[in-house]
């Protein structure tokens, strides 16, 4: 029985094993909305087409699946662009699939005609604009595979409307014929060896993990590796969450706004062992500055981040997981040493820090995301926004486990954290979901709220209202002498108001003293829940390390 | 530093953009760039000449290998191969010049592919050396138009390079 095109891609996404797909409908993807109907993926309406991208990505980033997002053609598929590329720095494995004018009007400026596979060619791993319907299963089956392995990132399908009311004999693929990737998975067995003799010989070698422990799925080696031989863990922002915050060989985030105990145990380091991470340049600081006395072993499943941004001794290109798990049998054990004793010195100058300058009248927004860590047990999934209260949370929040911190790092997209929320309860429906936000991003994506509503999702927000654009304020005291220019919000509309509208409950706070309570309810309560925290906005986040300085000199560090 | 890279490619729609955005998205600059179908019709060929030093040439590498279309990327190597470009030069040439510039090109085995009451336009195959050299020597004539197809290489001898055919 012949069936349409667009039937055909929904068929396609079940034997993919789609339970959701995030989407806003539309003119040119009509048939594909009509096959849905048919369907038991379920669809998630939300409020725009880049909080559906979000979502997916959020959804991609807890389940380790791959996520589905939908609009049609022009505007809704550019509304996707910054869900896409904010994937794409990320390697969130995600699929996007946009309506398109039919065949025969592309390129003829048509109503709702844009570009998008020429448009997201730079910030997809790959895409497709579908020109023949008997492609579709083949398409969708290669753009699965493309997303979800080597490094994965985001695959766009364009499909005209045309080409998905065209009927066609279904045959969905079982193999799949790429001669161009070929995504290198073993690690060079000669590599591992090496690396694992310098590990040996080294006498202050430090781990830092990335975002790629999190997306293999390489806690574990990891672990055995570093409690084999007592090194300790730093992670880069995107790598928060591999290495258990609470375990004592955690010694916290690098680079921009790093942990100084973090920052300067890199710096001491004479062996750098780079698992999963890419070398960002919010990582390292300047280049030359960056583990000077160190030799750097890199494991990379991208052979083009070996290189690009630190010249690495022992490059090791393949999954992240294969390779630690074969280092780890090579290494020899090691005790605690005098370096051992070092880090955790640094560490302890961190613990005293930062406490006690806040008097009851003012919030500390340190103490807040302290407070929730602890009443959460660093088991919460938390979605940040962008900005200070971000950097915050990679800080002070004691993450345990993989895949709980779901933050922007490559792209630092404001409106991120509430829809990845959303994506991240679907896919896990009992766990707590926290967006922790900033009053700027809030109100970049607010109106998900009705989405994490319209589903049932219990989604929590805590919301640092400092009036401000906290983060660029904090740039502006830095590098423009204090010229402060439009980072200041003169109208701040009722948070709890506007939350309540949409059937939030809704608590606002301003004093220390009411902190434990307030995360106590928003903890307790069982649906949706907005906490606003009052802040003030000169409250900057340290340390800070200037641009073009290396991350051991830090501002307020 | 000149290099010159030698890209198979699925002979689709938009790979071509596709490479060519990779180039001025990661600020690689492109010396010339030559594309055509090979012995395979299902697979393209890019011969592109790309300036930068070492580590650029290695990322343009890594970064091309990244695209899902482009199936091999090898180095041309300039004392083991055979590179070529052809030119189309048209010259200022009234009667009184005309025989010297035809014998100019008499010399570079070039031929006279147009001739008008003004203008001569010459063909000229060769690699950079000699169409530059020629090049010089027609400039005092005065050249009007100079379109060139970019350079093509190919390995001498039996090597060559292709797409390794699974078993
Ligand atoms: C979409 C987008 N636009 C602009 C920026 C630049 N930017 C970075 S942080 C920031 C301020 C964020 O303000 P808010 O969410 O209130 O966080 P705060 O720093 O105040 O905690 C801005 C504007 C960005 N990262 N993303
Ligand atoms: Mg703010």
């Amino acid at each position: 029985m012949k069936i349409t095109g667009a039937q055909a891609l929904i068929k396609s996404l079940e034997i993919e094993k789609v339970k959701y797909v995030f989407g806003y409908p539309g003119g040119a993807i009509l048939p594909v909305y009509d096959a849905l109907n048919y369907s038991k993926i379920k669809h998630i309406l939300t409020r725009s087409e880049q909080a559906a991208a979000h979502a997916a990505s959020g959804y991609a980033r807890v389940s380790g699946n791959v996520g589905v997002c939908m609009a049609t053609s022009g505007p809704g598929a550019t509304n996707l662009v910054t869900g896409i590329a904010t994937a794409y720095m990320d390697s969130i494995p995600i699929i996007a699939i946009t309506g398109q004018v039919s065949t025969s009007v592309i390129g003829k400026d048509v109503f709702q005609e844009v570009d998008i596979t020429g448009a997201t060619a730079p910030f997809t791993k790959h895409n497709y604009l579908i020109k023949d319907a008997n492609d579709i299963p083949r398409i969708v089956k290669e753009a699965f595979y493309i997303a979800s392995t080597g490094r994965p990132g985001p695959v766009l399908i364009d499909l005209p409307k045309d080409v998905a009311e065209t009927k066609i004999n279904f045959k969905y693929p079982e193999n799949i014929s790429l001669r161009g990737y070929k995504p290198n998975i073993i690690g060079h067995s000669l590599q591992i060896s090496r690396a694992a003799e310098l590990i040996n010989k080294s006498r202050c070698p430090v781990i830092c993990a990335g975002g790629g422990i999190n997306s293999a799925g390489a806690e574990e080696e990891l672990m055995q590796l570093a409690e084999k031989t007592c090194i300790p863990v730093v992670t880069t922002l995107m790598g928060i969450g591999a290495f258990p915050a609470n375990h004592p060989l955690h010694m916290g985030m690098i680079g921009m706004h790093g942990i100084p105990a973090a920052n300067k145990t890199v710096t001491e380091a004479d062996l750098v062992i780079a698992a999963g991470s890419r070398f960002a340049d919010r990582t390292v600081g300047k280049v030359e500055g960056f583990a000077p006395k160190a030799k750097i072993i890199h494991i990379d499943i991208d052979p083009a981040e070996i290189g690009k941004n630190i010249q690495a001794h022992i490059p090791i290109v393949g999954d992240v997981k294969q390779i630690l798990g074969e280092i780890v049998k090579k290494v020899e054990h090691k005790v605690p040493s005098a370096w051992n004793e070092y880090a955790s010195s640094l560490k302890k100058l961190k613990e005293e820090e930062n406490l006690g300058s806040h008097s009851d009248e003012r919030l500390n927004p340190i103490e807040i995301i302290r407070q929730l860590s602890n009443k959460t047990k660093g088991k919460a999934i938390i979605t940040t926004e962008v900005g200070c209260h971000q950097m915050w949370t990679a800080q002070y929040y004691e993450f345990i486990k993989p895949r709980t911190f779901i933050s922007s790092g490559g792209l630092g997209t404001m409106g991120y954290g509430l829809p990845a929320a959303i994506g991240a309860q679907m896919a896990k429906k009992d766990e707590m979901i926290i967006n922790i936000c900033g009053d700027g991003s809030f109100q970049m994506n607010l109106t998900e709220m009705a989405t994490a509503v319209e589903n049932n999702l219990p989604v929590k927000i805590v919301l640092f209202n400092n009036s401000g654009l906290g983060l660029v304020r904090q740039l502006q005291e830095f590098y423009c002498d204090k010229r402060y220019n439009q980072v200041y919000f003169s109208f701040v509309p009722d948070f709890i108001k506007l939350a309540e509208s949409y059937n939030f409950k809704a608590m606002r706070i301003q004093k220390q003293s009411e902190i434990s309570d307030a995360i106590d309810s928003l903890i307790s309560h069982e649906g949706p829940f907005l906490l606003e925290c009052i802040l003030d906005i000169n409250e900057n986040v340290y340390p800070m390390v200037l641009n073009g300085s290396p991350i051991n000199e830090m501002i307020g560090g | 530093m000149k290099t010159t890279l030698s890209v198979l490619v699925e002979n689709q729609p938009g790979v071509l953009s596709r490479i060519a955005g990779l180039f001025s998205r990661r600020g690689f600059n492109i010396d010339s760039l030559a594309v055509g179908t090979t012995e395979n019709p299902d697979i393209s060929r890019m011969t592109i000449v790309v300036e930068g030093d070492e580590y650029v040439v290695e990322q343009v590498k890594k970064q091309l290998n990244k695209l899902v279309d482009v199936i091999k990327v090898s180095k041309i190597i300039p004392e083991d191969s055979v590179t070529r470009e052809l030119v189309l030069i048209k010259v200022d040439a009234d009667s009184h010049m005309r025989s010297e510039i035809i014998q100019i090109a008499e010399i570079f085995r070039a031929s006279i592919v147009d001739v008008s009451q003004k203008s001569l336009t010459i063909e000229l195959t060769g690699d950079k050396d000699k169409i530059a050299a020629f090049e010089e020597l027609l400039r005092p004539f005065g050249i009007k138009e100079l379109v060139r197809t970019g350079v093509i290489a190919v390995n001498r001898g039996a090597n060559t390079i292709k797409i390794e055919e699974e078993v």
